[in-house]
C-alpha cells in the first residue's frame, strides 16, 4: 500500500537518513526500531509532511504523493499519533475526533450524528470507558490515545503512523493499546509501529525494519528474528565512537549525595548514592522515572518521603544552594531564555542565587570551549552543541557538587558532543559527582562509571563500568534471558 | 540595542519635523518645555517597562496617578508644610498599590489584565469615595514646583526624568534586571535556574506602582488637581512601550527603548497640533501609527509570539 | 436495592461537577446575592422585589450585556476587542444620523455594515498583520475615536419615535431592550453550541496550532469572532441611541463599555486566554453586576463604592476560578 524508496535528507549539512526504503501492505503491522538518532523520527515526520524529503519518492496504492503541509498527508489517508497528542482539552472526545469536519446539517453542526460515529467507532474498537461527550481533559493518556485513533480513523486513514504510543502508558494499558493495533489491522489499515520496546515488536509486528545512523539496516519478519538478534543489529556498530577514559576504579571519592528510600508519586524506594568523581548513569525506557528522578533530587518535582542527605530540597533554590545543579532534557522549554544573549544566560545561576560568581564571561565560554565565543549573541542562533555549552556554562558559575545531566547530547553534532562528554569527565575528575541520562545506550555505556536502570519508578538494578546493551535493554525491559 | 534603532530614528525624524516648522524647538528652553511635558508619561512607560518584559500588563496606573493627586490635594489642602510628608505616603502608596497587583497576580493566579483591571475599579472608586466625589483641597506651591518650576535652567521634572531614567538603566543591568527579563522570555528556565520568578514580578509591579507615584507628582504640578488627570494614561504608556519595540508577552526590548517610545509619543502630539490637526484627529493618527508601527516590527522578527509557528508556550496570556 | 445509594452517589457527583462549571458557580452566586440583597433592603425598610427593580436590573443589564456575548466570541477566539466602547459611541450616532435622514430600516442597516467593517478590520490586523490584539484593537479604538471627537462634540441626529421604543417600551414586567438582549445571547449561544464557526472559535482559542493541525483556517475564524463581537456593539449602540432619542459621541466610553464587557465575561467563568467558557456564564456575570448595582441603588450607597466591589469581585472571582482550575489538573 505505502512504499517509500531512496528516501535522503539532510538539516544544515548533516544527513540525518540515507536512501531508505520501506513498504507497509494493507493489513500488516510493520516495526520500524533503532536507538535515538537512528533517524525513525526524521523518517516519519517526512511521511507526515512536516520535512519534505531532498531525495526518494513516496508512492501510495502505486501513485506517487508529494506531501508538503500536514493537511496533505491526512487528506491522502497518512495518520500520525505523535506521543505528544494533538487533542484540545476542554472540548469532549466527539468534538475532537471531528474538529475541523465537523458533519453539518442544513447548516448546523449535527452533533448526533457526530457522537453516533464516535460512539460506533469507539465500539468497533471495543472500548466503552468513555463516551463521546465526555470532555477530553478528564481523559487518561491511554484514553487520549484511543481518542487519537479514533480520529485518524474517522479521517479514512489508511496508514496511522504510531510513534512510541507505548510510552505514556501504564502496564496495564498497553494491552488495550495492543487491542487496538489488532482492530486495526483487521480492517485493513496498514501500521507503521515504532518503538524502543522489543516485546511489542514481537507481539505485534508482522515485520521489522532496523535502522541506525540514518540509514536502513535490515528488513526482516519478526517470525525469522529473536531478541538478541534484533538487538545486535540495533546497535551492531563500529566503535568509531570515541569517550574519554573512565576513572580508575575504586577511585570514587566520598558521597556528595545519597538516597534511602527516597520516592514521591513517579518515584518509590530509591536508594542511590552519587559519589566524587564518578559518572552514575542512569537508564530506563520513556516513562520509567529517569526525568522524574532528576527533578526530584533537584527539587522541582520534590520527594515526598524517604531520605535525601544532605537534604531533601523543596524548591529548585534550596536545591541549588546546597550545590546541585541540572542540565534538563529539554534545553530550549527549561534551559535557556532564547531570546536573552550568551552572557545572560551563563551568569543566570549565579545571579538568580547569588552564589558563586567572580569568573569573568570569557573565561567560562573558555572553559566550555564554546567557539566562536560571543558573549551578546542571542542564545537562539547557537547550535545546538554551543547552546548545551551555554547551559554548561550557567551551572559551573555556582561549582555544584553535584551535576545532574538529563541528555546531555541530545541534538547536538558528532564534534560537540565529544567535546561535553570530555567536559563531563573533567568535571568529575575535578571531584563532581555526576548522573547523567541517556536514551543513547553507547552513550551511556562508554560515559557511565556504573549504569542504574529504572524501571516503572524503581530501580531494576545496578551494572558495572561497560555493561552489554543488551544487558541494559534486559533490565529495562524487565524480561528475562531468554 | 539593534532592535532599538527605529524607534530612535523615528524619534529623531518627529522631532526634526518639528523643528523645521518651528524653530524655537531647537533652543534650549523650547526643548526643555518638550522634555518636560513629555515626563510624566516617560516616567510611566519607564514602570510599565518592568511589568511588560516580565510578561505582564499594568492597567492600573492610570487611576493611581488620579489616586496620587487627589489625596495629596486633599492632605495637603494648601498648607506648605505638608508638602513632604505627603509626598513621602504618596510614594508608599504607589508602592504598596504595585505591591497588591503583583501579590495577587502571583500568589494567586490571577491574569494581571483583571488584577490591574480590578485594581483601576477599585482606586478610582476608593479615591472619591473618601472625597465625596470630586477633588477637594489645593496642592501647595511647594509640591507643585516639581512639575512646573526649574532648577535653573532644568526644569525639575526632567531633572527627575533623568534620575528615573537612570535607575531604570541601571536595574536593567544589575542582577535584578537580567533575570526578571530572562523570566519573561522563558519563566520554566528561569525557575529551574533558581530564578524566584514570583518575587521579581512582584518587584516588577512595585516599581510600576512607584512610577505612577512619581508621574503622578509631575503631573498634579503640571496640570493641576482635576478628576481626570490619570484617565487613559496607562494605554498611553502600554502604547509607548510597545512603540518601543518592547513586545507584549515578555523577555524583549530596552528600558531605554520604552522611554523613547514616550518621548515619540509626544513628539507626535507636538508635530500633530503644530500642523492644525485638532485634539481629535491627532488620536485617529495615533492609532494607525501605532498598528503600523507593532505590524511592521511584526513581520519584521521571526519568531514573534502570536506568529504562526509559536509554541504554546510563547502565548502572551497566563491560562487561569 | 443496591441500585439506590449508587443513584445517589452518582447525582452527588453529579452536583459537585455542577458546581465545579464557572458558569453554574456564577447563577449560585448570583442566586446569593439576590438573597443577600433581599434580606439588607428589607432591614433597610425597602421593598427589593418590586416591578420598577425588576425592570431597572434588566434595562440596566441590556446594553452591557450585549457587548459582553459579543466580547465573548473575541475571548473564546484567543484574542480580545478593547474598540467596543468607541464603536458604541460611533454606532449610535450613525444610527441617529441616518434615521433623521431617513428611516429606520436603512438606519440598522448602515449600523450593521459600519460595525461589521470596524471588526473586520480589527481582525485582519490582528490576522494578516500579526498584531497582538490588545495593540491592534487600542490602536482602532484610537482611529474612531479621533473620528468621533473631531466630528461630533455633543448629542447629534434624531432617532424615530417608534425605534425610540426600544429603549423603553416594555410587555409586562419585560422591557423590549431584555428581549433584545436574550435574542443577541440566544443567537450566540446558539452560535457556538451548533454551527461549525462556534466550534472553531472553541478550537483556536484552546489550541490555535492543533486547530490549523486539523485542517481549520484559524485567521478566518479570528476575523469572523471579531467582526460579530463589532455586530454586539453595534446593536448596543442602537439600543443606546433610542434609549437617548440621539446620538452620543461619549455614550460608549461614558458606560466603560470596553474594560467592563471584558470584566463581566471573565467574571462569568470564561478564561481570558480562550477556548474555555461561553456566553451562559457571560449573562450571569452581567446579571450579578447589575444586582449588586440595584441593591446598592436601593440601599443609597455612594456610587463610588460600588466600583470599589466591583472591582473586588472581580478580581476574587477570577482567583477562585484560577484556584478551581489548579486543583483540576493536579487531580486529574
Amino acid at each position: 500500500m505505502l512504499t517509500m524508496t531512496g528516501i535522503g535528507k539532510s538539516f544544515l549539512g548533516v544527513r540525518v537518513l540515507r536512501d531508505v526504503d520501506l513498504s507497509v501492505a494493507a493489513g500488516e503491522v510493520h516495526a520500524v526500531v533503532g536507538e535515538n538518532g537512528a533517524g525513525k523520527s526524521t523518517l516519519m515526520k517526512i511521511l507526515a509532511g512536516v520535512h519534505a524529503p531532498d531525495e526518494g519518492r513516496i508512492e501510495i496504492d502505486g501513485g506517487p504523493v508529494s506531501f508538503g503541509h500536514p493537511l496533505d498527508a491526512q487528506r491522502g489517508g497518512v495518520a500520525i499519533i505523535y506521543q505528544e497528542f494533538n487533542l484540545l482539552p476542554e472540548r469532549s472526545v466527539a468534538e475532537n475526533v471531528f474538529l475541523g469536519r465537523e458533519p453539518v446539517r442544513r447548516g448546523l453542526v449535527d452533533r448526533s450524528a457526530m457522537e453516533k460515529a464516535t460512539a460506533e467507532l469507539l465500539d468497533g474498537l471495543g472500548v466503552h470507558s468513555f463516551r463521546p461527550r465526555d470532555l477530553v481533559r478528564r481523559l487518561s493518556v491511554a484514553q487520549q490515545q484511543v481518542v487519537e485513533i479514533v480520529k485518524a480513523l474517522s479521517q479514512n486513514a489508511r496508514i496511522v503512523v504510531m510513534d512510541e504510543p507505548t510510552a505514556a502508558l501504564a502496564e496495564h494499558e498497553v494491552e488495550l493499546l495492543y487491542r487496538l493495533v489488532r482492530r486495526l489491522q483487521e480492517r485493513g489499515i496498514a501500521i507503521l509501529y515504532i518503538s524502543h520496546r522489543l516485546r511489542e515488536v514481537f507481539d505485534l509486528a508482522d515485520r521489522v525494519t532496523v535502522l541506525k545512523d540514518g540509514a536502513r539496516v535490515t528488513t526482516v519478519p519478526t517470525a525469522e528474528v529473536d531478541t538478541d538478534e534484533l538487538v545486535r543489529l540495533m546497535v551492531g556498530r563500529e566503535l568509531r565512537d570515541y569517550y574519554p577514559p573512565r576513572a580508575e576504579p575504586g577511585s570514587a571519592g566520598e558521597a556528595l549525595l545519597s538516597l534511602r528510600k527516597a520516592g514521591n508519586d513517579r518515584l518509590r524506594d530509591i536508594d542511590l548514592d552519587l559519589r566524587a568523581g564518578e559518572i552514575v548513569g542512569i537508564a530506563g525506557l520513556q516513562g520509567s522515572g529517569r526525568t522524574e528522578l532528576a527533578k526530584a533530587i533537584f527539587g522541582a518535582e520534590p520527594f515526598t518521603h524517604g531520605e535525601m542527605t544532605p537534604l531533601r530540597p523543596r524548591s529548585v533554590r534550596a536545591a541549588v544552594r546546597a550545590g546541585i545543579g541540572l542540565v534538563t532534557e529539554d534545553r530550549k522549554a527549561e534551559g535557556l531564555a532564547l531570546r536573552q544573549s550568551v552572557r545572560d544566560n551563563a551568569l543566570l545561576v549565579t545571579r538568580a542565587t547569588g552564589r558563586g560568581g567572580g569568573r569573568s564571561v570569557k573565561d567560562l565560554l573558555a572553559a566550555v570551549r564554546i567557539s566562536p565565543p560571543r558573549p551578546d549573541q542571542e542564545v537562539r542562533y547557537l547550535s545546538g552543541g554551543n547552546q548545551q555549552k551555554v547551559v554548561l556554562a550557567k551551572w559551573m558559575t555556582v561549582a555544584p557538587k553535584v551535576l545532574l545531566f538529563d541528555e546531555p547530547t541530545r541534538g547536538v553534532d558528532v564534534g560537540a558532543k565529544a567535546a561535553i562528554h570530555e567536559l563531563m569527565r573533567g568535571l568529575a575528575a575535578d571531584g563532581m559527582a555526576i548522573m547523567m541520562i541517556s536514551s543513547e545506550l553507547p552513550e551511556l555505556i562508554g560515559m557511565s562509571d556504573r549504569v542504574v536502570v529504572l524501571r516503572d519508578g524503581a530501580i531494576a538494578g545496578e551494572l558495572p563500568a561497560g555493561p552489554t546493551e543488551e544487558a541494559v535493554m534486559r533490565l529495562a525491559a524487565g524480561e528475562v534471558a531468554a | 540595542m539593534k532592535r532599538a534603532l527605529p524607534i530612535f530614528t523615528v524619534l529623531l525624524v518627529l522631532l526634526i519635523a518639528i523643528a523645521a516648522s518651528n524653530p524655537y524647538f531647537l533652543e534650549p528652553p523650547g526643548f526643555l518645555a518638550f522634555l518636560k511635558r513629555a515626563a510624566p508619561l516617560a516616567i510611566l512607560a519607564a514602570g510599565q517597562y518592568f511589568v511588560i518584559v516580565a510578561g505582564e500588563f499594568d492597567l492600573s496606573v492610570g487611576s493611581l496617578v488620579t489616586v496620587e493627586v487627589v489625596v495629596a490635594a486633599r492632605l495637603i489642602d494648601g498648607d506648605d508644610s505638608a508638602t513632604w510628608p505627603v509626598l513621602a505616603l504618596l510614594i508608599v502608596i504607589g508602592l504598596l498599590v504595585g505591591l497588591a497587583n503583583g501579590v495577587i497576580t502571583t500568589a494567586l493566579a490571577v491574569p494581571s489584565f483583571i488584577t490591574t483591571l480590578g485594581m483601576m475599579l477599585i482606586l478610582s472608586g476608593a479615591v472619591f469615595l473618601w472625597t465625596g466625589g470630586a477633588p477637594r483641597g489645593a496642592l501647595s506651591e511647594g509640591f507643585r514646583a516639581f512639575g512646573r518650576e526649574e532648577l535653573g535652567p532644568i526644569p525639575w521634572s526632567v531633572l527627575i526624568l533623568l534620575v528615573v531614567g537612570a535607575v531604570a538603566i541601571l536595574l536593567m543591568r544589575a542582577d535584578f534586571g537580567r533575570t526578571l527579563i530572562a523570566a519573561g522570555d522563558n519563566r520554566r528556565a528561569a525557575s529551574l535556574s533558581g530564578v524566584r520568578v514570583h518575587r521579581a514580578t512582584i518587584f516588577a509591579f512595585a516599581i510600576s506602582g512607584l512610577s505612577a507615584a512619581i508621574a503622578g507628582i509631575l503631573l498634579g504640578g503640571f496640570a493641576g488637581v482635576s478628576a481626570q488627570i490619570g484617565q487613559g494614561l496607562e494605554f498611553q504608556a502600554i502604547t509607548a512601550v510597545v512603540l518601543g519595540g518592547v513586545v507584549l508577552g515578555g523577555g524583549r526590548g530596552s528600558v531605554v527603548a520604552a522611554m523613547a517610545g514616550a518621548l515619540t509619543l509626544e513628539a507626535l502630539f507636538t508635530l500633530l497640533n503644530l500642523h492644525g490637526i485638532s485634539g481629535a484627529l491627532e488620536f485617529t493618527v495615533q492609532g494607525v501609527i501605532i498598528i503600523a508601527a507593532v505590524a511592521v516590527g511584526a513581520v519584521r522578527l521571526p519568531f514573534r509570539p502570536g506568529a504562526s509557528i509559536s509554541p504554546p508556550m510563547l502565548k502572551t496570556k497566563e491560562t487561569p | 436495592m443496591k441500585a439506590r445509594p449508587q443513584a445517589v452517589q452518582l447525582r452527588g457527583g453529579r452536583v459537585i461537577a455542577h458546581l465545579r462549571d464557572p458558569a453554574q458557580a456564577i447563577y449560585l452566586a448570583l442566586f446569593a446575592v439576590l438573597i443577600i440583597g433581599w434580606v439588607l433592603v428589607t432591614i433597610d425598610g425597602g421593598q427589593f422585589v418590586t416591578t420598577e427593580n425588576i425592570v431597572g436590573i434588566q434595562q440596566r443589564s441590556a446594553a452591557l450585556g450585549i457587548v459582553a456575548v459579543g466580547q465573548t466570541l473575541a475571548i473564546l477566539a484567543g484574542s480580545l476587542d478593547l474598540s467596543v466602547a468607541y464603536l458604541i459611541s460611533l454606532t449610535s450616532l450613525v444610527a441617529a444620523e441616518a434615521m433623521t435622514g431617513g428611516g429606520m430600516v436603512p438606519a440598522i442597516a448602515v449600523v450593521l455594515a459600519v460595525s461589521a467593517l470596524v471588526g473586520m478590520v480589527n481582525g485582519l490586523v490582528i490576522t494578516k498583520l500579526k498584531v497582538h490584539a490588545f495593540i491592534a484593537t487600542l490602536g482602532v479604538a484610537l482611529i474612531i475615536k479621533g473620528v468621533v471627537e473631531h466630528r461630533y462634540d455633543g448629542p447629534a441626529g434624531d432617532v424615530t419615535d417608534s425605534f425610540q421604543r426600544l429603549g423603553y417600551d416594555r410587555i409586562g414586567p419585560v422591557p423590549v431592550s431584555a428581549l433584545l438582549w436574550a435574542g443577541v445571547a440566544v443567537a450566540v449561544w446558539f452560535l457556538l453550541r451548533r454551527t461549525r464557526l462556534g466550534y472553531r472559535i472553541y478550537a483556536v482559542g484552546g489550541d490555535e496550532e492543533v486547530a490549523r493541525l486539523s485542517g481549520v483556517r484559524t485567521d478566518r475564524v479570528v476575523i469572523s469572532a471579531h467582526v460579530l463581537c463589532s455586530i454586539c456593539a453595534g446593536i448596543a449602540g442602537l439600543l443606546l441611541a433610542a434609549r437617548l432619542g440621539a446620538g452620543s459621541p461619549t455614550v460608549g466610553t461614558d458606560g466603560g463599555y470596553d474594560l467592563e464587557s471584558i470584566a463581566a465575561v471573565v467574571l462569568g467563568g470564561t478564561a481570558l486566554a480562550g477556548g474555555r467558557g461561553g456566553v451562559a456564564g457571560t449573562v450571569g456575570g452581567v446579571l450579578l453586576l447589575a444586582v449588586l448595582d440595584s441593591i446598592f441603588n436601593q440601599l443609597e450607597v455612594n456610587s463610588f463604592f460600588k466600583d470599589v466591589v466591583r472591582g473586588v469581585v472581580i478580581v476574587v472571582a477570577v482567583a477562585v476560578y484560577a484556584r478551581r482550575a489548579r486543583e483540576r489538573r493536579t487531580t486529574a
